[in-house]
């Protein structure tokens, strides 16, 4: 008899919460999956050689106590700090490079219509269609006859072909939101191209231009094909490759440094994601959205 | 009547100098490359003779290309559906949990987007290793059988795929939880007043609310997808047996591996009909939707 009443109230309001529930129960699962390799790599870094070997433990968990030896290791006895000036170098100077380009175009295709713009516009996006692994091979040659085979300046050369395209376009889309308004009112008081890109396009795009910066480090800081195939010595490698191939010699029970290396390099770029995540997501939002 | 500053008239000749840098580096390193890449294609392994099409008829003759083609499409095809049906489901739930905790959410979900895919993938190698495999020992001890991730063809496409939509899958969530966003709450609210339940809410507004999105996001997908390399040269290096070779990575082992740099960029070569049409919807995708936007 008492179930009566509930029978007969199938309200909006518990279907809310059946909706919440379940909503929460779905995020559970896949924050688990999401986070599970990371976090198993971090529990890794942190253990002795002797417990990695070991077969009998949790392997999920560090039992045998914390150490840093990996990672101090890493530092002091590898050529993991060299790999990590090395990609330092090359990610600092791309993005300059690309933001440099980027903006100077996008400004010109948002804004100063010529002849051929609007086909120039469409290449833009079509280059950022193309994936690293189409031109490899042809681009290896021409790194070769330029002589920086092995080098790392060979990356600073072609690292802007994956950044500059995605980076143009989405500033583009900035510059185009901007009110008309605004530079024919620099124009009137006497402003010049360059005065006004940097006293009111980019102030204005701000937020565009950090999210076209966050791409071209993240993109520079993380391409693995370009350095595997046109670097070989040690002392020129960057971080993804210097990592993957160089930390994997050696003993067998590797896995702690190697670990603790992958973090390392990946920190950067998820520190700076960390801080900066409402910018990372506008800039790949818009990247596909605006046009 | 307003004074014209003398810059104004000379807008042509500033706008085209502003491209140059941006046309130089199309011109020499994506065009350029590219009809170089055919050229390439057409000499022999010393590139000292034209061999016209025999590296195409050389690679149509052999088994493995065409396992490469088979896979690199069956991976593509599959991952990308995966990602876009995780990235839907994550998306919705946290679109549907109160806005005050969504981003941190978000926030752990995107984290393996952000970290470089060859050193995320690094654990991901660890995590199937044969002796030590932390996955294989949680499944024995739910008395399942160990299962031999890379070494065992059908295992190896099922990890590569598996590492690829946990890389991938977070870009989806970014793009539909921005559509999800751009819904005015008013249909759903209609749609409830007419007694809609959440399925009805889902297929009848949220789906064709998206649609566009979807479409535009899941042909990126399918052009990075099947253009990939790091997940697979780092965790199989396209073993056991080539089982597991990408365009890609077949193109490199041919490439620069072995140094037949004409084969490898014939390999290359033959992503680019499927990229073409790919970017081709793409393009009108992007166009029709700015116009919708307009």
């Amino acid at each position: 008899m008492t179930a009566i009443p509930f029978k007969t109230a199938p309200s909006l309001r518990s279907n809310r919460r059946w909706a919440l529930i379940a909503a929460y129960a779905c995020l559970g699962i896949f924050v688990v999956f999401f986070l599970f390799p990371p976090y198993y790599m971090l529990v890794t870094s942190l253990k002795t050689n002797a417990e990695i070997a070991e077969l009998a433990s949790n392997p999920w968990i560090v039992t045998d106590g914390v150490t840093l030896g990996h990672y101090e290791h890493l530092l002091t006895e590898s050529s993991f700090p060299r790999f990590f000036l090395n990609t330092t170098i090359v990610t600092v100077i791309v993005v300059a490079i690309t933001m440099v380009i980027s903006v100077l175009a996008a400004y010109s295709l948002a804004r100063l219509r010529f002849w051929g713009s609007g086909v120039l516009a469409t290449g833009v996006f079509l280059t950022y269609l193309v994936p690293d692994t189409l031109l490899f091979i042809p681009l290896f040659k021409i790194v070769g006859w330029l002589g920086l085979l092995d080098t790392y300046w060979s990356l600073v050369l072609v690292y802007p072909t994956l950044t500059v395209p995605f980076c143009t376009w989405i500033m583009i889309g900035y510059f185009g939101s901007i009110p008309r308004e605004l530079d024919e009112a620099a124009l009137i008081d006497g402003a010049n191209h360059m005065q006004m890109l940097l006293k009111v396009f980019i102030p204005v795009a701000l937020p565009g231009l950090i999210a076209a910066t966050i791409f071209a480090f993240t993109v520079a800081w993380a391409n693995f094909l370009y350095p595997l195939a046109y670097i070989y010595s040690e002392s020129e490698m960057v971080l993804t490759v210097g990592t993957v191939t160089t930390l994997i010699k050696g003993d067998v029970f590797h896995w702690g440094g190697l670990m603790a290396g992958a973090l390392l390099a990946a920190a950067p770029p998820v520190i700076l994601y960390a801080f900066l995540m409402d910018y990372y997501i506008a800039g790949l939002t818009s990247g596909a959205t605006k046009g | 009547m307003r004074v014209l500053p003398p810059l104004l008239r000379r807008k042509p000749a500033v706008a085209v100098l502003m491209c140059v840098p941006l046309f130089a580096l199309i011109l020499g390193l994506v065009a350029y490359p590219f009809f170089h890449a055919l050229f390439l294609a057409t000499l022999n392994k010393a590139e000292t003779a034209f061999v016209g099409l025999d590296n195409f008829t050389f690679l149509f003759g052999r088994q493995t290309f065409w396992m490469v083609v088979r896979q690199s499409l069956l991976f593509a095809l599959v991952a990308v559906v995966f990602k876009a049906l995780i990235g839907l489901a994550a998306a919705h739930a946290i679109n549907t949990i109160p806005t005050k905790g969504q981003r941190k959410w978000r926030g752990m979900m995107l984290i393996p987007w952000v970290i470089p895919p060859a050193l995320s993938t690094l654990g991901w190698w660890w995590l199937f290793e044969p002796t030590y495999s932390a996955i294989n020992w949680g499944l024995t001890k739910f008395a399942m059988p160990a299962v031999p991730w890379l070494s065992d063809t059908f295992w190896a496409r099922f990890s590569i795929i598996l590492v690829n939509v946990w890389v991938g899958a977070p870009f989806f969530l970014i793009m539909y939880l921005a559509a999800l966003k751009s819904i005015p709450g008013e249909l759903y609210e209609a749609a409830e007043m007419d007694g809609a339940g959440p399925w009805q809410k889902f297929f009848f507004i949220t789906l064709p609310m998206i649609r566009n999105i979807i479409a535009i996001t899941t042909l990126f997908s399918i052009i990075v997808t099947l253009a990939n390399f790091d997940i697979v040269r780092v965790l199989t290096q396209g073993g056991p047996l080539n089982t597991t070779h990408l365009f890609a990575t077949y193109a490199f082992r041919v490439g620069i591996e072995s140094g037949d740099i004409p084969l490898g960029a014939s390999v290359s070569l033959f992503m680019f009909p499927m990229l073409a049409i790919l970017a081709f919807i793409i393009l009108r995708n992007v166009r029709r939707r700015a116009a919708s936007l307009a």
